[in-house]
C-alpha cells in the first residue's frame, strides 16, 4: 500500500517553514501596536469572593483610557469558553464579567487605553471591594457537606442532559458499567489497586495568548487571534456579545504553539467588545504570568484503578474512578474525564468494566483541554497496574502487554458506553501496529539485557520501564471538517481549509493529501487556512482530528475536482468512455494514451469552451475514532542519595497508520514525549493556601531544555487505517501519555519503589526510598 | 531620548523612551523576528546577536545598546536567500510552530561563528537557553550540525 504514494508518506518541506525560520511577521502579535488600543485585564487577587462594589470612574477619567469593562456595564450571558462544537458538553457557568470571582486570576475588569503604561495605570485606579468567601482548593474536599459553593448563581446550566450539580460543586458525573466488576474481583486470584495523582500543568506554548480586533469598512468586527478553533470563537463571541454571527470574522494567522490551551476562548470576547464600544482597533496579549495564572491548565486528577487477574493470566476486570479538578469553571470537565475511560480502558480487553468519575469545581486555576486530554492521567494508572500484574505472574512486562492488548478486529464495550457528553460509538480496531511498536521499541532500548541485569549495588541505580498507549482520531459522529479546492490556469490549486495549523504542520499535510489525489506536486498547492470568511467550516484543531478528518475532507474535495477535470478532458479528447490517470501534473487517457497538462484543462475551462470554475468543497464527518497506538520505553538513573531521576534514553515507537509526512510525525512524537517527561519529572503548580500560584514563570516552573535529555529515539511503525485518508490516523496527542507510567515503572525497576504521585521530584523520590 | 544602533548592518538613529527594552525597540521598528514570550530572560524567544554574543533582548535596556551592532533573524537570510541554518532547520523538520526558531537559529549562529565544527554536546549547550515546547530538540540539534557541515564545505 505504502509504495504507490507519490507525495504522501514523504517528508516534504513544511509549507510555512522558511517564512518562520526567517522571522516573517506571521503571528497574531506581529503587527505595529502603535495606534492600537492596548487592552489589559484586572484579575482577581482572591480565590473566592463576591464583588460588593466596583468603581471604575477614576480609571475611565484617566486621559488616554477609552473603555473600561466590568460586570456593571456588559450584558450577562452565560456561556462556556471551552471552544467546543454546539451544543457544548461543558456547562454554561461563566459570563463575560461576573459579580463574583472564583480563582486568583479570574476576570474582574478590562481597560483599553492608548498605551500599555496608561492601561496599567488605569487598572490601579479601579476600586474593588470584595466580600471574601472561604475558598476550596482541594478537589477531595469540594464535594463535602458544607463546602463553599463556587457556582451559586442561578443562571448556570448545562445545555445537554448530563449530571450537573453545581450546588455540590459537581461539574459533571459520569458512570459506565459493563458486566460486574465486584463479582469479578471477588472471584479473581489477584486484585490490584492504586490511587494515582497526576498534577496540574500548563501547556507553555511559547507564544502567549494574543488577539486583536478591528472594524472593517462595513463595521464588522474582525478578530485576528491565536486560536485552535476560529469557527467556535466566532460563535462564542457572537453569543457573548449578542451579535449575529455574520457581524464577526475570525482570522487565525500562524500560531506559536497551543496544545489545547488555545481551544479555550480566553479573551476574544473582550477585544471584540472593546472594538464594538470604541470603534478602535485593539490588542490584548497575556504576559507569561497571566498564561500560567489566568489561561487554562491540565485537569489535576486522582485516578483510582482496580484490576483483577487470574493465575492463568486472564484479566478479569477493571474499575476506574476519576476525581477530576476542573478548577473554577467547567471547561472540558465532563469530556476530559470521559476520555480517561474511553482512551485507556479499551487497551486491555476485559469482560467486566466499571468507570465512574466526578469533575469538581474548586477555587483553583481553570482546567481545559490539554494534549492527551485525560488519557495522559489515566494511562499513568493503567500502565503501572499492568506492570504490577506482569510482575505478580512473573511474566516479562513486554510479553504481558503483547499478549493482552486489543487486537485488530476487536472492539470494546467502553467505546459505546462512554461518548463525549452523549453515548459513544461502537467501533472495532481496524489497524493495530502495537505488536511491532512493542517489539521494535524493546529492541531499541535493549530490553532483554537491561531488564534482567543484576541489580546495581552503588548509590546510583539504573532501571528501565515501559508503557503501551492508545488514543483516538477525532470525535466520532460529532466532528465535521471541510475543504475547498479551486483550480488556477497554470494548473496550480488553491486549497482553503477551515482546519487550524498550530505549528503542527497540518497545512503541509493537507496540501500533500490534495496533491496526492490530484497527481501533482505539493508545490502546486497554495494553502490558506482558518479564516471564517474565506475558508469552509472545520471544528478546529483538537481531539487528534486534523490529519484524519480534515485530511478526508481534502481528499473528498479533490475527488470532486478530479471528476470535473475529467469531464473537461473527455470533451477535449473526444473520449467519452475512457478512464483517466492523474500523474505528474498530467491527465492521461488509459484508452488512447493521450495526455493533457493540468494547465491545458484549466485554460479551456476558464477561457475557451463551456467555461466554468473547476473547484469544489468537500466535507467529512468521522464515523469512528481509530486509535493510534504506541509503545514507550525509558531507561533512567536514580540517584538514591539525592532522589534525582535522570532519563538516559527514551524510545517512542508509534503506529499512526500512514505517516503523511514522516518527519512532521516524528516531530509531533518527539515534542509530545519531551512534554510528557517534563510533566513526569518537574512540572507542577505550587499554590499557597489562598489559591495563589507561587511559580508562574519559566524559572520556577521548569520545562525541559535541549541539554536535559541524553537520547530520544522515535520509531514510526507503518500500518494502514482503512477509514483514514491514505491510511492515516492521528499522531499529535498519544505520545504525551507514556512518560509518567514508563518512568514510574523504570524507577521501580531501578529501586524497588513505586511512585504514585507525580511529578517525581527528588524530594518525593527520596521520601519513597526512605519509606521502603 | 535618542540612541544610535547598528541593526543588521544599517546605522539607525532611533527615538526611544527612557527605560525602553531592546525587544520593544526592535519590534516597534518593524523587526518582528525577536518574539516576546516571557519577559524574564528564561525562554530565549527574543534572542538577538549583540556585538557577536547571543542576548535576551527582553533583558537589555535599549539605551545600554548605544553604538552596538545588533543582528536579528531578518539580518541573516531571507526566504529567497536563506542562511544555511534557516535552510537546514526547514529541511530537518526542526521548525514546528516556529515561534522559538528565530532565537534558536541566532543562538546556533553565534555558536557556529565561534566553532564551525561543534560536538552534539556543544550544540545542546548553545541551544539550552531557547525553550521549545513543540519539539524534542532532536531535529534542531541535527539541523545545527548539518548547517555546520554545509558551512565548512562552503569555506
Amino acid at each position: 500500500m505504502l509504495n504507490k504514494f507519490k507525495v504522501v508518506n514523504k517528508s516534504v518541506k513544511k509549507v510555512d517553514g522558511l517564512s518562520l525560520a526567517c522571522g516573517k511577521p506571521v503571528f497574531a502579535g506581529d503587527m505595529d501596536s502603535r495606534g492600537l488600543l492596548c487592552v489589559k485585564i484586572l484579575t482577581s487577587t482572591k480565590a473566592h469572593a463576591r464583588i460588593k462594589h466596583i468603581d471604575i470612574s477614576k480609571a475611565e477619567a484617566l486621559p488616554g483610557v477609552y473603555c473600561v469593562l466590568c460586570h456593571t456595564n456588559v450584558p450577562r450571558v452565560p456561556r462556556t469558553t471551552a471552544g467546543q462544537g454546539y451544543p457544548e458538553p461543558s456547562p454554561y457557568d461563566s459570563v463575560m464579567f461576573d459579580n463574583k470571582v472564583r480563582f486568583v486570576g479570574d476576570r474582574v475588569a478590562a481597560v483599553a487605553a492608548e498605551t500599555e503604561e496608561i492601561a496599567e495605570e488605569a487598572l490601579k485606579l479601579i476600586d474593588v471591594e470584595y466580600d471574601i468567601l472561604e475558598p476550596v482548593l482541594d478537589p477531595k474536599k469540594a464535594m463535602a457537606d458544607g463546602a463553599p459553593v463556587i457556582h451559586d448563581q442561578d443562571d448556570c446550566k448545562v445545555i445537554i442532559p448530563i449530571a450537573y450539580e453545581p450546588q455540590k460543586n459537581i461539574c459533571a458525573y459520569v458512570d459506565a458499567v459493563v458486566g460486574d466488576t465486584e463479582k469479578a474481583f471477588a472471584g479473581s486470584d489477584y486484585v490490584f489497586e492504586g490511587e494515582f495523582h497526576a498534577p496540574k500543568a500548563q501547556h507553555c506554548a511559547t507564544e502567549p495568548h494574543v488577539s486583536s480586533a478591528h472594524l472593517d469598512d462595513k463595521d464588522r468586527i474582525i478578530i485576528v487571534t491565536s486560536t485552535q478553533v476560529p469557527f467556535h470563537v466566532r460563535r462564542i463571541v457572537a453569543q457573548t456579545l449578542q451579535l449575529p454571527i455574520k457581524k464577526i470574522r475570525v482570522i487565525k494567522p500562524r500560531v506559536g504553539g497551543a496544545f489545547g490551551s488555545k481551544q479555550e476562548m480566553c479573551f476574544e470576547d473582550i477585544v471584540a467588545m472593546v472594538t464594538l464600544r470604541t470603534g478602535r482597533s485593539c490588542m490584548l496579549k497575556y504576559t507569561r504570568e497571566e498564561v500560567f495564572v489566568s489561561s487554562r491548565i491540565r485537569h489535576e486528577q486522582y485516578v483510582t484503578l482496580k484490576g483483577g487477574l487470574n493465575k492463568d493470566g486472564k484479566i478479569t476486570g477493571f474499575d476506574m474512578y476519576v476525581l477530576s479538578n476542573t478548577g473554577a469553571y467547567g471547561s472540558h470537565g465532563l469530556t476530559v474525564m470521559c476520555n480517561c475511560g474511553s482512551k485507556v480502558l479499551p487497551l486491555y480487553p476485559a469482560e467486566n468494566l466499571t468507570f465512574r468519575g466526578h469533575a469538581v469545581y474548586t477555587n483553583s486555576p481553570v482546567a481545559g483541554a490539554y494534549r492527551g486530554y485525560g488519557a495522559t492521567q489515566a494511562a499513568f494508572a493503567m500502565e503501572v497496574i499492568i506492570d504490577q500484574m506482569a510482575e505478580k505472574l512473573g511474566v516479562d512486562p513486554v510479553d504481558f502487554r503483547l499478549s493482552h492488548h486489543i487486537k485488530e478486529g476487536q472492539g470494546s464495550p467502553i467505546f459505546q458506553a462512554l461518548g463525549e457528553g452523549r453515548e459513544g460509538v461502537e467501533q472495532k480496531v481496524k489497524s493495530c501496529g502495537l505488536p511491532d511498536c512493542i517489539k521494535l521499541g524493546a529492541e531499541e532500548i535493549n530490553w532483554k539485557q537491561k531488564y534482567y541485569k543484576s541489580k546495581d549495588n552503588g548509590t546510583i541505580k539504573r532501571g528501565i520501564g515501559m508503557a503501551a498507549l492508545m488514543q483516538g482520531s477525532s470525535i466520532p459522529e460529532i466532528d465535521m471538517a471541510s475543504a475547498s479546492i479551486k483550480m488556477n490556469e497554470d494548473g496550480s490549486f488553491n486549497l482553503l481549509v477551515g482546519a487550524t495549523d498550530l505549528g503542527t504542520g497540518s497545512d503541509t499535510v493537507l496540501a500533500q493529501i490534495a496533491a496526492e489525489n490530484l497527481g501533482i506536486s505539493e508545490e502546486d498547492i497554495i494553502v490558506y487556512s482558518s479564516d471564517t470568511d474565506m475558508t469552509p467550516f472545520d471544528v478546529g484543531a483538537y481531539a487528534s482530528s486534523t490529519t484524519y478528518l480534515s485530511g478526508m475532507a481534502v481528499k473528498n474535495a479533490a475527488d470532486i475536482v478530479k471528476a470535473q477535470i475529467i469531464s473537461v478532458v473527455k470533451e477535449m479528447l473526444n473520449e467519452t468512455d475512457s478512464e483517466f490517470e492523474f500523474d505528474d501534473g498530467m491527465i492521461k487517457s488509459l484508452t488512447s494514451g493521450k495526455e493533457l497538462a493540468m494547465s491545458d484543462v484549466a485554460l479551456r475551462a476558464m477561457y475557451q469552451e463551456n467555461q466554468f470554475q473547476i473547484g469544489a468543497i468537500g466535507s467529512a464527518i468521522s464515523h469512528s475514532s481509530p486509535p493510534p497506538f504506541a509503545a514507550h520505553f525509558v531507561e533512567v538513573e536514580v540517584d538514591t542519595e539525592t532522589g534525582k531521576v535522570t532519563v538516559l534514553k527514551y524510545v517512542a515507537a508509534v503506529d499512526c497508520g500512514t505517516a503523511i509526512n514522516p518527519k512532521l510525525a516524528e516531530g509531533q512524537t518527539e515534542g509530545a514525549v519531551l512534554n510528557g517527561i517534563s510533566y513526569a519529572l518537574t512540572e507542577n503548580y505550587i499554590l499557597n493556601d489562598q489559591g495563589r500560584m507561587l511559580n508562574p514563570n519559566f524559572r520556577h516552573y521548569k520545562t525541559l531544555r535541549s541539554n536535559d535529555i541524553k537520547e530520544l529515539k522515535t520509531i514510526m511503525v507503518p500500518t494502514y487505517e482503512p477509514t483514514g485518508p491514505y491510511g492515516a490516523k492521528s499522531v499529535s496527542e498519544i505520545s504525551i501519555n507514556g512518560a509518567m507510567p514508563a518512568i514510574s515503572n523504570a524507577i521501580y525497576h531501578a529501586t524497588g519503589v513505586r511512585l504514585y504521585d507525580a511529578p517525581f521530584t527528588p524530594d518525593k523520590v527520596l521520601k519513597a526510598l526512605n519509606q521502603k | 531620548m535618542k540612541v544610535k544602533l547598528n541593526i543588521n548592518g544599517v546605522d539607525k538613529d532611533l527615538t526611544i523612551e527612557p527605560g525602553e527594552i531592546l525587544l520593544h525597540t526592535l519590534r516597534n521598528n518593524g523587526y518582528y523576528g525577536p518574539k516576546h514570550a516571557c519577559s524574564t530572560g528564561d525562554c530565549g524567544a527574543c534572542t538577538v546577536i549583540m556585538d557577536g554574543e547571543a542576548v535576551n533582548s527582553c533583558l537589555v535596556f535599549t539605551a545600554s545598546a548605544e553604538g552596538k551592532k545588533i543582528t536579528t533573524i531578518e539580518g541573516i537570510g531571507t526566504v529567497s536567500n536563506p542562511h544555511p541554518l534557516q535552510q537546514t532547520f526547514v529541511e530537518e523538520g526542526a521548525v514546528q510552530c516556529g515561534y522559538c526558531i528565530p532565537g534558536m537559529i541566532l543562538s546556533a549562529k553565534v555558536l557556529l561563528d565561534k566553532n564551525i565544527n561543534p560536538s552534539e554536546e556543544e550544540v545542546k549547550t548553545a541551544l539550552s537557553g531557547n525553550l521549545c515546547r513543540c519539539t524534542g530538540y532532536v531535529k534542531q540539534i541535527k539541523a545545527v550540525i548539518k548547517a555546520a557541515e554545509t558551512m565548512r564545505g562552503g569555506q
